[in-house]
């Protein structure tokens, strides 16, 4: 019998898998035999603060490519995603023990992907508007990007909070450094590889799996991070992005919902009002004369 | 020689002898009157519908800047005054403004719209004597302003289905906000007609020095016949803020004012369900190109720092001149500053009138001295300024440095620091390296540089070929430690709704 070749699963930073400069690993348990399922990276500051610069140094390239292109490359995640269905959902089911609800969960995660890369030349058209001053000026106000994102994905399920969340956040332009789920990690960083071959550019996206209590305050406390998002009910949490997070006037989302199966629900986990939480407006007046 | 060159060669060559005129010209003084205007000795809050004296038993002393005059006094609400506030907020919520279509809640902030037209030369008095701006901008700036603002958004109440797309509205319920001095009833405008016509209720608290229109309208809320405590006015201080702020039964909190106490804000609300809008502090790039049409430039840039005495939290206080038109633009400012009327705020020929307050006063002087001290070259007008009062002349620095502190912190006065570039790319840098990011404006006459250029400010706001212009259809609010959140337009209805 063929022995399997096990995955070592890495941090995603900069487009590239590094291991944590930490060292340090965490491990998952199968939860049927309760043995270790895999060995994990287990994020450090200095992770966070790499993925952070990565963030950073992508926003003008990705913020400045044309709607159509963004759309381009969220079809193409969802085009990746789709040929490697098997996969995702064989790794899920090791981790929740539910083969059946990570199919759902793989089918849906994919469908949304392709549902917010037709949003990406649209929203502006919900979210901006022309406005009637009463002064000879052509005003307008349209949608960019918050800047770096911090998300905080949910801990329910494995992959669809994450793609719920990464989909509107970089739909609008934004690049992200997202803290995968701790209890299911494994699916965010091979989601990593979806990305990695998806035409993203380096660092638009990064991953960090490790535990929460221990990256959230210097993710709060940042001053190079524009924005965070938490979904979840967590108010201690909460208060404590809102007031680390007021050192350099962050945009704290929070929002309580979806919750469990909601995630899977296209009423509930997806809108063009989830990509209005990751915009700024920005209102020009330009001049009418001759 | 490029086209710009030959363009400035060409200002240089038809530059006009400056003219002298000595005394001849000077301005007949041309007062406003205040006879008509009735300003009560004292008084009290407005909460219920009612105007009550504060539980606090104290009163403070609102002085006119121009003239350290005392005009009258002003209840101090304290924790106590705050609480009957909200409460009577929360009655008025549940009670009356919660049920009440949206059709008829429109008709009551039209009501006040048209009655705050009504006595608009009245409101512009008082402002200008509170707050010692000129009475040309209380005039024809933010009473105008403030009436559309109303009109605007009355139009909203029952439409707001049609908001966003999809989705319906639900109001937040009981709407704590507090303002700042630099546009007394303009702010009370844009944070009590959008929450009105939303269908929440407030408590609002004017800044100490700056209380007065937002109790005369008052006066008009209650005349208007709103039902009791759908707009509470509280006057006081910090803590009386404090206290709306951190007030448990508040479910908004909307703050215009300094980033400083906004960051202290946003900490204070942290963890509770309290949703949060704020509008802080600003350090407005300016950018002029080489190819700007130049005289309306100069005076984009004199409006850009000098309206309302640089009062502004979205003042041009940082000008970036292409370093090709720096000496022309120099030269063409300094000329500008000298022709600039300072002094009583009543006079309608005058353009900048009174400093706030001596606090206020206190801190542009020092910021002025560190600009001094860091070596940067100081221009002023050699205006006279009035014996009392407080006040001070129309200033600019050249020579200033990304990394002095007059290019990096708000002043809040008539000083504004020229900087210089030489491709739009730096310009964008330059303009971009701030913590701030409230607005921004590009001076040229070429459509497309406009475009691509404001496309790359991370600001809220963008003027281009002009400056400081506002309407209640165009959302106004920043990016970064600006704040977040917006006032004005479509967009300014979201602070002040959930959407179901």
């Amino acid at each position: 019998m063929r022995a399997e070749i096990l995955k070592t699963y890495k941090l995603f930073i900069n487009g590239q898998f590094p291991r944590s400069e930490s060292g340090r690993y965490f491990q998952i348990p199968n939860p049927k035999t309760k043995k270790p399922l895999a060995n994990v990276s287990q994020a450090s500051r200095k992770d966070l603060r790499d993925a952070v610069q990565a963030a950073r140094k992508a926003l003008p390239g990705w913020s400045s490519k044309t709607a159509y292109n963004r759309g381009q490359i969220l079809y193409r995640m969802a085009e990746v995603l789709e040929s490697r269905k098997p996969e995702f959902i064989d790794e899920i089911s090791k981790m929740t023990g539910n083969p059946k609800k990570a199919e759902k969960e793989v089918l849906t995660a994919i469908d949304r992907l392709v549902w917010y890369a037709g949003w990406s030349d649209k929203y502006q058209q919900i979210l901006g508007t022309v406005n009637p001053v009463a002064l000879p000026y052509f005003n307008f106000t349209l949608p960019e990007p918050q800047g770096v994102v911090g998300i905080l994905v949910a801990d329910e399920l494995s992959l669809i909070p994450l793609v719920s969340k990464l989909a509107p956040a970089m739909v609008a332009g934004n690049t992200l450094v997202m803290i995968a789920s701790e209890k299911f990690p494994l699916s965010a960083i091979t989601f990593a590889e979806v990305i990695a071959t998806s035409d993203v550019p380096a660092g638009v996206v990064n991953i960090l799996t490790g535990f929460k209590n221990e990256l959230i305050p210097h993710l709060a406390k940042h001053m190079d991070v524009n924005a965070v998002n938490y979904t979840g009910t967590d108010q201690a949490l909460v208060k404590l992005l809102q007031e680390e997070g007021s050192a350099n006037v962050k945009r704290i989302i929070a929002h309580p919902e979806p919750k469990g199966e909601a995630w899977l629900d296209n009423q509930k986990a997806q809108s063009p009002y989830w990509i209005n939480s990751f915009v700024e407006m920005k209102t020009t007046w330009h001049p009418i004369g001759v | 020689m490029t086209t710009a060159e030959k363009k400035i060669a060409r200002l240089e060559v038809v530059e006009p002898k400056r003219l002298e005129f000595g005394k001849k010209w000077d301005y007949a003084p041309a007062p406003e009157s205040t006879e008509h205007i009735k300003i009560q000795s004292r008084y009290e809050l407005f909460i219920g519908g009612k105007f009550v004296s504060p539980k606090s038993g104290n009163y403070f002393k609102s002085i006119n800047p121009a003239t350290e005059e005392i005009l009258t006094e002003v209840a101090e609400a304290n924790e106590a005054d705050v609480n009957l506030a909200v409460k009577a907020a929360r009655t008025a919520y549940e009670k009356y403004w919660s049920k009440l279509p949206g059709s008829e809640r429109a008709k009551y902030i039209f009501r006040i719209a048209r009655q705050l037209q009504e006595k608009a030369r009245e409101f512009a008095i008082i402002e200008t004597m509170d707050g010692g701006k000129p009475i040309k901008e209380s005039r024809d700036v933010d009473i105008p302003l403030a009436v559309a603002h109303f009109f605007y958004y009355a139009g909203w109440a029952d439409k707001l289905d049609y908001a966003f797309p999809g989705r319906k509205t639900r109001p937040l319920g009981v709407a704590g906000q507090v303002i700042p001095w630099n546009f007394p009833l303009l702010m009370a405008a844009w944070k009590i007609a959008p929450a009105l016509a939303c269908g929440n209720t407030v408590v609002l608290k004017p800044a100490e020095t700056t209380p007065l229109t937002a109790l005369h309208l008052a006066q008009i809320i209650q005349e208007a016949d709103l039902p009791p405590g759908v707009v509470n006015i509280v006057t006081g201080f910090g803590k009386t803020g404090a206290a709306i702020v951190n007030h448990p039964d508040v479910d908004k909190v909307a703050f215009t004012g300094s980033t400083e106490v906004g960051k202290i804000i946003q900490r204070a609300v942290a963890g509770t369900k309290k949703k949060l809008t704020l509008e802080l502090g600003g350090k407005a790039a300016n950018i002029v190109f080489d190819d700007a049409p130049i005289d309306q430039a100069i005076e984009g840039i004199i409006n850009g720092i000098y309206f309302n005495q640089g009062h502004v939290c979205c003042a041009g206080s940082r000008l970036l001149v292409q370093e090709s038109i720096l000496d022309l633009v120099v030269r063409k400012l300094k000329d500008r500053i000298q022709t600039l009327r300072v002094g009583d705020p009543l006079d309608k020929n005058t353009d900048i009138g009174a400093i706030n307050s001596s606090d206020q006063l206190k801190k542009i002087k020092e910021l002025v001295q560190i600009g001094i001290d860091e070596g940067c070259k100081i221009h002023q007008s050699t205006c006279k300024l009035p014996e009392r009062g407080f006040w001070f002349p129309p200033t600019f620095f050249t020579g200033v440095a990304q990394s002095n502190r007059i290019a990096q912190e708000e002043i809040f006065g008539p000083v504004l620091s020229i900087l210089t570039f030489r491709t739009p790319e730096e310009a964008v840098e330059k303009a971009n390296n701030t913590a701030y990011g409230l607005s921004a404006g590009v001076w040229t006459d070429k459509g497309s540089k406009i475009f691509k250029i404001s496309s790359q400010l991370k600001a809220g706001v963008i003027w281009a070929n002009t400056f400081n212009k506002f309407d209640p259809s165009s959302p106004f609010g920043g990016y970064k430690e600006s704040g977040f959140g917006r006032e004005g337009g479509l967009q300014g209805l979201m602070p002040y709704v959930q959407l179901i």
